[in-house]
């Protein structure tokens, strides 16, 4: 007996010694709070200082190594192969477009500047065709100068879907809508240059004729898919391990999924680039298999930013949030998380009934469902991302879903079934992705809000690797009854073409790898995309983007949950930062630098 | 003992081949059944057709399931060419797959990343049998002291505590909190000091879920046998302790513990998942999860093949060192 309350004394003494442990671990932990909004006295420049303006520019010194982790690695780091955002911007270390975007913070970032060429296009009055010359001083990572037929064979390489399968395909839909050309691989001309749209008359002009005219043409000569590759040194489908550089760092390492090491390009001239720095002198990327993880070395300052730019993982934006505030920003991420209707799923066949869930949803528990006005986004009125020309925000909310009927408008909704002839509502299937919680989160908030109108809900949790197999084939959703599919969209680039075409447009409807699921079939919504691609001058542009978003609207196609915004984590060491609506509210990466290169 | 080693390799081949044909069906039969395409989920977000149909030739989708597994094994022994829209990919023997997300053949992946696993199963190993058997042993003997209960409460804790629970916590605590150590793993042939001071952590966490088991089945099984006739009888003739127990009891205690280490190790040798994921060491634990979410099959298949390896030659050494260590046991 005595043995035994010895050694309960002694356990509760140890408790306590623990508990008292790790109190004290996480005060060292935390390191007290930061100033928040005006900056910290580590020297982080303040909550949003960096969101849509430069912070701290005067501060980045040449040197050192910009570190930075990912959870995810790149899809590919072939120019023609690679598709996630983060890798576009990355991208821009290594590889050089004929214009690029700017490298400045917010809507500026996302405007056209001259890269390898000398100056924006010579555009010819009927918008067919495009001519560019290249500058002095531009050269691979071997010394031997770019020229226009590298720039030719880069695009051309788009073609080799059969070998380079993954990245963007609007060039090839663009000059060769026939699909006539059957790429570099298959190309039986001497010099594999076959392309009959792209002319190189001498190595310092590329002339681009486009069958038909399409005003974003130059947008899509920005993406890295239009970068040079020089054939001798086209790998094919290994070209991501170690891409050949045109830009100021090459590759030294790359380990898929473990880590990736760039170093400075000796041969690339500052006086030959306008738009990159080139600040630090190595550039390293640790790949971490647990987001929490990656979020602790950043916390620490192990790490300098985050490859992926999607967000902290909840627990590190709370630790974030509440401890190290001058280190976040919280832009516009450009996606709009939405939920969409097929309409080859009764009743969705109907647009009172599609309607019905629109105003029946409530909007303030999806938006928590997605994380809240911070780390979620602002309620979504309608389906142009803010960053797209032509969009009106908030301001364009035709259900009133972040006014009235934001927390849902069952008397409307129930009405709205009514003419649906469904007035004691129906059954459905969601269908979403099993590897995106926050999304299961937002199926579930939309299953009860639709319970109060009657309106009972089915949750099929797919596998989210499958995607493109299970959603993207319209056979499949209506075999499977998927009344609602929960998606998000960003823009490819910053037009409504460049977000909405393969979503709105019933030329991209498709059997497989469909991204239009509500079968969109409005033949005034493809006559405004024709009308669109013909229209050279921005405001017309602007103008015909807000009314085919207008369209899309009224069709009631899409319940919109949020335009999302995440919290971004930027180091204490890192300088002259900015968010930039080029690559979708990312940090501009070709320009960040170190206030300490030592460290 | 030569018809036995004969008879097991034979079965141990047989094995992998179920194994193979097994993780060949839930790959490619049960998508196929379900109407899904796979070749969609490796082309991006545009689907291009000519891209979906490259990626049908390079697997080999189009081919019956027995021709795809047929063509893997023949890889194996003698290599094998992926071609299909004018390139042409040439994997050497072994090979193991080709993955055609990270464009590396799976062979080299895989021995790329085995010693990390394999460092981290031993060195934790190590720890655990030290301090599991001793804490075991130290409480049979002393049963009921308050040695054994608060040893045994320790056991318990470590038991129940998820790795990536104690992994968090040691991280906190000792790398980010009291910064004694770096967390960063460092490759052994960079420097052995800082590859130590890496794999020390995910070694001592490791053992603590291991040390625990161990410990009270050691205590079980040394209670259990300290109670037989022959130690009774080895007391009797007036042996000293530490030979009743080093050599008496030991011995008869280590047999459980040896078919429990011959199974544990084979499976953290195919990836300790949770602790590499935890520390972010870059094993096959860490490849086979990152391909998991990348829907990489061909590593998967590696990394599940190269596991059941694992596990099939730790048994098999199991059973020799049964021999060894009990002479009773013969190996028909």
């Amino acid at each position: 007996m005595t043995t035994q309350r010895t050694s309960g004394r002694r356990k509760q003494a140890f408790a306590a010694a623990a508990a008292v442990a790790a109190l004290l671990t996480t005060a060292a932990c935390g390191g007290g709070s930061d100033d928040g909004d005006n900056g910290s006295k580590t020297g982080a420049a303040g909550f949003d200082a960096a969101n849509n303006k430069v912070a701290q520019a005067d501060l980045a010194k040449k040197g050192g190594t910009l570190k930075f982790g990912a959870a995810q690695d790149a899809d590919s780091w072939d120019t023609t192969r690679g598709y996630y955002g983060m890798m576009w911007n990355f991208a821009r270390y290594y590889s050089r477009q004929l214009v690029t975007n700017k490298a400045e913070p917010g809507a500026a970032g996302a405007e056209i500047t001259p890269d390898l060429a000398t100056e924006t296009a010579k555009v010819t009055d009927d918008g067919k065709t495009y001519t560019y010359t290249l500058r002095d001083g531009i050269t691979w990572e071997d010394g031997k100068p770019i020229t226009s037929k590298d720039v030719k064979y880069g695009i051309e390489r788009v073609w080799a879907q059969d070998v380079l399968s993954g990245g963007p395909t609007y060039l090839k839909d663009v000059l060769d809508p026939k699909g006539e050309y059957k790429g570099p691989y298959k190309d039986t001309s001497a010099d594999k240059l076959g392309l009959k749209a792209i002319e190189t008359p001498d190595d310092k002009t590329i002339v681009f004729k486009l069958p038909v005219a399409n005003s974003d043409f130059e947008e899509m000569l920005a993406l890295v898919s239009a970068s040079p590759v020089r054939q001798d040194k086209d790998t094919k489908s290994k070209y991501g391990l170690k891409p050949f550089s045109s830009g100021p760092y090459k590759f030294a390492s790359y380990s898929p999924g473990k880590d990736l090491k760039l170093v400075r390009n000796t041969e690339w001239k500052q006086a030959s680039d306008p738009v990159r720095k080139a600040y630090p002198d190595e550039i390293t990327i640790q790949f971490f298999s647990d987001a929490n993880q990656l979020d602790q070395r950043l916390l620490s300052g192990d790490l300098d930013l985050d490859l992926n730019q999607t967000g902290m993982s909840p627990q590190g934006r709370t630790t974030a949030l509440k401890q190290h505030k001058a280190n976040l920003d919280n832009p516009v991420s450009g996606y709009v998380r939405y939920a969409v209707f097929p309409q080859s799923v009764a009743p969705f066949n109907n647009i009172e009934c599609r309607k019905a869930v629109i105003l029946g949803a409530d909007h303030v528990s999806l938006q928590t469902a997605r994380g809240g006005p911070i780390a979620g986004g602002d309620i979504g009125t309608n389906m142009l991302p803010p960053s797209v020309p032509g969009a009106e925000g908030q301001k364009y909310d035709p259900y009133k879903l972040a006014g009235a009927n934001k927390s849902g408008n069952v008397a409307e909704a129930k009405a709205a079934l009514k003419a649906c002839g469904q007035p004691n509502g129906f059954k459905t299937t969601i269908a979403v992705r099993n590897n995106k919680p926050v999304e299961v989160a937002t199926a579930q908030s939309l299953q009860a809000s639709l319970k109060k109108i009657g309106i009972t809900v089915e949750i099929d949790q797919y596998d989210g690797s499958q995607t493109a197999g299970i959603i993207g084939s319209p056979s499949n959703v209506k075999k499977k009854g998927y009344g609602i599919i929960i998606m998000g969209w960003g823009p490819d680039f910053p037009s409504v073409q460049g977000f909405g075409l393969p979503l709105w447009s019933s030329k991209y409807i498709s059997e497989s790898g469909n991204n239009n699921y509500a079968l969109i079939k409005d033949k005034a919504i493809d006559g405004l995309f024709a009308q669109y691609v013909t229209t050279l001058d921005d405001a017309g542009k602007t103008k015909i983007a807000t009314e085919i978003n207008h369209k899309v609207m009224e069709g009631a196609y899409y319940l919109p949950f949020v335009f999302e915004r995440f919290i971004n984590w930027r180091s204490d060491n890192l300088a002259n930062v900015y968010t930039t609506d080029g690559y979708s509210g990312q940090y501009d990466f070709v320009n960040l630098g170190l206030k300490n290169p030592k460290k | 003992m030569l018809a036995y080693l004969i008879r097991r390799l034979f079965a141990a081949v047989v094995m992998l081949v179920v194994i193979v044909m097994v993780v060949f069906g839930i790959f490619f039969l049960i998508p196929k059944w379900a109407g899904v395409d796979i070749a969609l989920s490796f082309v991006g977000k545009q689907a291009d057709p000519a891209a979906v149909e490259g990626v049908r030739e390079k697997l080999g989708l189009g081919d019956p399931i027995y021709a795809q597994v047929w063509e893997f094994f023949k890889g194996i022994f003698a290599g094998r060419t992926y071609t299909g829209g004018g390139d042409s990919i040439h994997c050497a023997a072994p090979c193991f797959g080709y993955s055609f997300r990270s464009e590396q053949a799976v062979w080299p992946v895989l021995t790329d990343r085995f010693p990390v696993t394999l460092a981290l199963a031993l060195g934790a190993a190590v720890l655990w049998l030290l301090l599991g058997v001793s804490a075991g042993v130290l409480s049979a003997l002393k049963r009921g002291s308050l040695w054994d209960r608060g040893a045994m409460v320790i056991a318990l804790s470590g038991v129940s505590l998820p790795i990536y629970f104690t992994g968090m916590v040691a991280l906190s605590i000792f790398v980010y909190g009291l910064d004694l150590f770096d967390g960063q793993f460092v490759p052994l042939d960079e420097s052995f000091s800082a590859w130590f001071g890496g794999m020390i952590l995910p070694w001592i966490t490791l053992a603590f879920l291991y040390a625990a088991m161990y410990a009270r089945i050691t205590r079980a099984t040394m209670l259990e046998i300290l109670g037989e006739d022959y130690i009774r009888t080895a007391r009797a003739k007036g042996l000293k302790e530490r030979t009743v127990i080093g050599k008496h009891a030991m011995r008869s205690t280590m047999t459980p513990l040896l078919t429990m280490l011959g199974m544990d190790l084979g499976a953290l040798i195919g990836g300790a998942i949770l602790t590499e994921t935890a520390f972010n060491l870059p094993g096959l634990g860490q490849a086979v999860l990152n391909a998991i979410k990348n829907q990489d099959l061909p590593i998967i298949l590696g990394v599940t093949l190269i596991t059941s390896l694992a596990v099939l030659v730790a048994n098999l050494v199991v059973d020799i060192l049964y021999a060894v260590i009990d002479p009773r046991v013969r190996l028909t």
